[in-house]
């Protein structure tokens, strides 16, 4: 068979005891670089495209760079767990449960849930891009603008089960997402909003700065109402490892979040962060325990990290068989080809088969070689929590700072972090949930666009949204997400949760 | 203890007059190019390659430093800002004669807030279509958009990108307004003409090249003014039909103003060899573009082209109308 030919090519390729060399740093920095809040993999790989020239192998290059891209990953979880910074902006959901899991005492199991889901997801995925590609890029192909706004309503309508208190507050906070994510150029006419004549507003918002402004910092502040209170919460650390009873749990959220990671991955813009944030709402809705979620619920780590990482993993897919760039880090890898003299085009896998099935070897023995260098650190990290807070809170915020400096080498993005950590403290104590502030200011722009997109396409015509078939599916999946969430006894069930919380 | 002051005041001294010897000696340090783009893109590849083969010539690193935003007046406004030692560059597209009329407001006064070093590459636009779209060569497809104006959609990657400036450019040369669909970058519009959701485009051979020669997408013309290697049954647009439509995305490198002339004299130099080194014009033709040739890659050619491209677009812009502030 010839997928079995490509790939051995693509394992020989890519065990060469160079390559898998090459894989280890990748994987190595992306870990770092995924634990150092802030530093996103597209800033890392830029810093690190001129070495690219040095190794003078594509192959080997692009092992290292996809190394790093799912690498940080993995790496951005671990914070996101330890002191509730997102080190990824798709690890923003991580951070939800994940946080609460170590407040529990709880850190180890969850980040060794992380690093199986990550694993098992990255194992999945590979497969998929080897088997799958070409006819997933015809689906790719499919999403237009008006099947993009469908789907944007979808994560609209689920975002409201993200939040685990009042849903009046979890809209509010969806709302002033949606306002936040306003800032800037508008797309299709070129017009400033809402950036008080301010250039540097010209631009949208930065994620990155204000994940780690309302997650971290704010966390930060409020741990410092009280040195005491957190000294305590961390001493007790009971179990590295999962028990036998949470591999039961974590295996269908895994899978579920694999799948979901997988699809929403291949298109094109933020696929793998509304990935996460799907595969949240969806293990909140199925799970027999729902009241847990918010509070360290296991299925809230196990499904989103591993739909980021399946995400991480199938958004190579449009670069691979198309040689376009699906989001920043794949611009780059791009960028690393053309310098290597290696056009990635619609032919690449034809034309370079030892760079593409070497590519999607190396993927799984990246992910290989990163689950046997995290499991033995998750006792190293969960000691970290050990270290006094007034050491530990500003060396935090330092590499924060200087993460956060690091993507666009803009002064304004730290005055962005100062401003919703200041944000992310008030809301805290007004109980409203940054998540679904993230989610819509991820969606909002997206929704806008696409939708204002679908009807220039359309030439004003709004039955576009219903006439084709993905759009109309999804806008009926939308209408069936709201009948469950309005279904009375459904409403009940969560009434009581948010009793209990009380 | 003495001693070690003193050596913190020698070194402050040294810190204090750097100018002094260094139009002799430069370069001594670093130094680094902005380009005002993401990291990535075609500009971004274009200052990479030239600024490796640029650090050979120079015997210091010449490290690219990505500050996009704003169309790339963030990244234009950082450079004219810097102080003029010859160590802090910036590498700029068409975009730097568009944004003059572009934005209104502008933190800096493009000809007079740099020094010029010389033109880089002036990278061939292609005009392409979907590949089911009906008409079969260039006159077929002007036709085809005058009678069906109303419904042809042009995708652009944005206000301000070299997709939108040709897209302008092209309307305005068939003296038929179509209907404008602006993407979030090229990535997404290609994506999104690959899919057959719009119709045409026209963005630079760094872009379309590959897709072209897959037979993804459907190819009209080149606007250079001879074919190209790379793709060589695509006719230029003088051939085809419209003639005197020629659009390139032609790159310069530039310093802050007041710059010493020794030092852009030297940069231009440099720039020089580094056009001619075989890597770049092997990896500049596989992109579809050609280095400057040596005559170009000077301050006073660079000059001459931001000035005559400034005129050339203001017009076509302000008829437009739109802005990007």
């Amino acid at each position: 068979m010839d997928l079995l030919g490509n790939l051995a090519l693509g394992f020989a390729t890519a065990s060469t005891l160079a390559n898998v060399g090459f894989c280890l740093i990748g994987v190595l920095l992306g870990t770092l670089i995924g634990v150092l809040p802030g530093i996103g993999a597209t800033a890392t790989i830029a810093m690190l495209l001129p070495i690219t020239f040095q190794i003078g192998d594509p192959v080997s290059s692009l092992i290292m760079l996809a190394g790093i891209y799912y690498g940080a990953q993995y790496g951005g979880s671990t914070t996101a767990i330890l002191i509730n910074m997102p080190g990824e902006s798709s690890s923003a959901v991580t951070a939800i449960d994940g946080y609460q899991m170590a407040r529990n005492g709880r850190a180890g199991v969850a980040l060794a849930t992380a690093a199986i889901g990550s694993f098992v997801a990255g194992t999945i995925a590979t497969v998929l891009i080897a088997l799958f590609a070409p006819p997933l890029t015809t689906i790719a192909l499919k999403f237009g603008s008006a099947e993009y706004c469908s789907l944007m309503v979808v994560g609209l309508v689920m975002s409201v089960a993200l939040a685990h208190g009042s849903v009046v507050k979890a809209i509010a906070m969806v709302v002033l997402g949606l306002l936040l994510g306003l800032v800037g150029q508008d797309v299709i006419s070129g017009a400033s909003r809402l950036n008080f004549g301010l250039i540097q507003l010209g631009d949208q918002l930065n994620f990155v700065a204000i994940a780690v402004g309302l997650f971290g910092i704010a966390e930060i502040l409020r741990n410092l109402e009280d040195e005491r209170t957190r000294e305590v919460l961390m001493a007790r650390v009971t179990g590295l490892m999962p028990t036998r009873e949470d591999f039961r749990r974590m295996a269908a959220p895994i899978l579920r979040g694999t799948a979901l990671g997988s699809a929403l991955g291949i298109l094109p813009g933020n696929g793998a962060v509304l990935a996460a944030f799907a595969s949240y709402s969806i293990e909140k809705r199925v799970s027999d325990r729902p009241e847990e979620f918010g509070r360290g619920a296991l299925a809230g780590v196990a499904g989103p990290e591993s739909a980021n990482n399946a995400g991480a993993q199938t958004s190579f897919i449009p670069m691979l068989t198309l040689g376009i760039p699906a989001n920043p880090v794949m611009a780059l890898m791009i960028g690393a080809m053309i310098i290597q003299g290696i056009v990635p085009g619609p032919n690449v896998a034809a034309e370079n088969p030892a760079l593409f099935w070497g590519l999607i070897a190396s993927m799984w023995i990246g992910n290989l070689l990163l689950i046997i260098l995290n499991l033995p650190l998750i006792g190293l990290w969960v000691k970290l929590l050990k270290v006094p807070y007034y050491v530990l809170f500003p060396i935090i915020m330092a590499f924060c700072s200087i993460g956060v400096y690091s993507v666009n080498s803009n002064v304004w993005d730290l005055y962005v972090v100062a401003f919703f950590g200041l944000l992310g403290y008030f809301l805290l104590k007004l109980r409203c949930e940054p998540a679904p502030l993230l989610l819509g200011f991820v969606l909002g722009p997206l929704l806008e666009e696409n939708l204002r997109r679908a009807m220039i396409l359309s030439r004003g015509d709004p039955t576009t949204f219903v006439t084709r078939p993905i759009s109309a599916g999804l806008l009926l999946l939308a209408v069936a997400v709201l009948v469950v969430v309005f279904l009375p006894s459904v409403r009940r069930k969560r009434e009581e949760v948010f009793v209990e919380e009380e | 203890m003495k001693s070690l002051l003193a050596s913190i005041a020698l070194a402050g001294a040294a810190f204090a007059l750097p100018h002094a010897a260094s139009a002799q000696t430069y370069p001594e340090r670093t130094i680094t190019v902005v380009v005002p783009f993401a990291a990535g893109g075609p500009t971004d590849t274009v200052t990479r390659l030239v600024a490796e083969s640029m650090s050979k010539d120079l015997g210091q690193q010449v490290i690219v430093e990505n500050v996009g935003g704003a169309g790339g007046t963030l990244g234009a406004g950082r450079v004219a800002q810097a102080d003029p030692d010859g160590y802090t560059l910036l590498l700029h597209h068409i975009g730097m004669s568009t944004s003059a009329t572009l934005y209104r407001k502008l933190p800096y006064d493009t000809l007079n807030a740099f020094e010029y070093i010389g033109l880089v590459t002036d990278v061939p636009m292609t005009i392409v279509a979907r590949k089911d779209l009906e008409p079969t060569d260039l006159k077929g497809l002007i036709e085809y958009a005058k009678a069906n104006a109303d419904t042809v959609t042009v995708a652009n990657a944005g206000i301000g990108a070299a997709s939108h400036l040709c897209g302008m450019m092209f309307m305005s040369a068939i003296e038929t307004p179509l209907v404008t669909v602006p993407y979030k970058g090229t990535g997404p519009a290609m994506t999104d003409l690959l899919g057959g959701q719009v119709d045409i485009m026209c963005d630079q051979t760094t872009n379309t090249t590959k897709q072209i020669q897959g037979g993804t997408i459907k190819a009209y013309a080149v606007t250079s003014p001879a074919r190209l290697d790379v793709l060589p049954d695509v006719p230029t647009a003088e051939e085809a039909g419209l003639p005197g439509f020629q659009v390139g995305i032609w790159h310069g490198l530039y310093a802050p103003k007041g710059t010493p002339a020794e030092i852009t004299e030297r940069l231009s130099k440099s720039l020089q060899v580094a056009l001619k080194d075989p890597n770049v014009v092997a990896r500049f033709a596989e992109l579809g573009t050609a280095p400057s040739p040596e005559a170009d890659a000077t301050p006073a050619a660079l000059k001459a082209k931001l000035e005559a491209e400034i005129a050339r677009w203001k017009p076509v812009i302000e008829a437009a109308g739109q802005y990007a502030d």
